[in-house]
């Protein structure tokens, strides 16, 4: 299986994504955001960092690159797209996926691992995954997401809330929403749900003695799905 | 010519800055203040004369890029 990962400039969590994709055994390669079109992909990952300096809104500069005409494209296709923090941000401001990323609720820039909640399977991302949480790591300063009450309800209308803030145990409330998003959302897919966005970071969860292994259950039930 | 935008917030939209502002210039004793909301200012010269080809040039500009109608509105001013 062939993957992609876009840099843009202040990107800086492209490396790790390659890291990941290579250890489950995608054959993966680097895009410039410059660059016009994307060799050949089953998968086409948007990184997590600081696009643009986060200038504007987060993601919004990198949202209008010469690449991201492609990536809309391959989506609207029905290619895999998934957009990792900084890359949900883009992903949101291209349009792709509805609402935005606003500043967390209490001013704060969270780094911690976080527990979330698959809530629908029926996708290529999740389909088959072995646990219905997950210990993943988040890094942001705007992951508080927001969209108005038509689009929240068509979302859940079709099941296109991917996963949710909880606790251990699978409890979504308050007190485990890290940054006040809209339902303790952390990812959501399009309608198609081919392209998939979220907060946490499964790249960072592939190591049992550094971090832990739930994101390795991601990209290989990924992988896995793909074949 | 030049041309000014004024970005903000919708209303009923969260503004934790504007929250924190409105609470700072509370502790300094000005304590009239009870909301605060921030926004954005822009500067924007185009290459035009015409003042409503200027303006109606900002607005796909605001529309497409510099604000995001999810939580903000626009004013060119």
């Amino acid at each position: 299986m062939k993957s992609s990962v876009i840099i843009f400039p202040g990107s800086n969590c492209d490396r790790d994504m390659d890291v990941a994709l290579k250890k489950f055994g995608f054959k993966n390669q680097m895009i410039w955001h410059n660059d016009q079109s994307i060799p050949k992909s089953d998968l086409i990952v948007l990184p997590g960092g600081f696009s643009y300096g986060d200038y504007l809104r987060c993601g919004s500069i990198a949202s209008k690159s010469k690449i991201i005409r492609s990536v809309i494209d391959f989506a609207n296709s029905g290619g895999l797209v998934l957009g990792i923090c900084n890359g949900f941000q883009i992903l949101t401001e291209s349009g792709l996926l509805t609402g935005i990323l606003q500043q967390n609720k209490y001013l704060n820039f969270i780094c911690k691992n976080v527990y979330v909640k698959v809530k629908d399977k029926k996708n290529k991302y999740f389909n088959n995954i072995k646990k219905d949480i997950l210990e993943l790591h988040i890094a942001h300063n705007e992951g508080n997401y927001f969209c108005s009450r038509d689009e929240i309800k068509s979302l859940e209308d079709n099941n296109q809330i991917a996963v949710t803030y909880c606790d251990q145990k699978g409890l979504e409330n308050d007190e485990n929403n890290p940054n006040g998003a809209l339902k303790n959302i952390a990812g959501i897919f399009n309608k198609n749900k081919n392209v998939l966005g979220m907060m946490p970071h499964p790249e960072r969860m592939i190591d049992k003695y550094l971090s832990g292994e739930d994101g390795s259950l991601f990209f290989e039930n990924l992988l896995g799905n793909l074949k | 010519m030049k041309i000014k935008v004024i970005v903000t917030l919708k209303n009923g939209v969260l503004d934790p800055q504007g929250k924190a502002i409105q609470q700072t210039l509370n502790g300094m004793n000005f304590d009239n203040v009870s909301d605060v909301r921030q926004g954005k200012f822009f500067e924007i010269d185009v290459k035009e004369n015409d003042e409503n080809k200027a303006k109606s040039l900002v607005d796909e500009m605001c529309k497409k890029l510099l604000a995001n109608l999810v939580i903000e509105d626009y004013k060119i001013v």
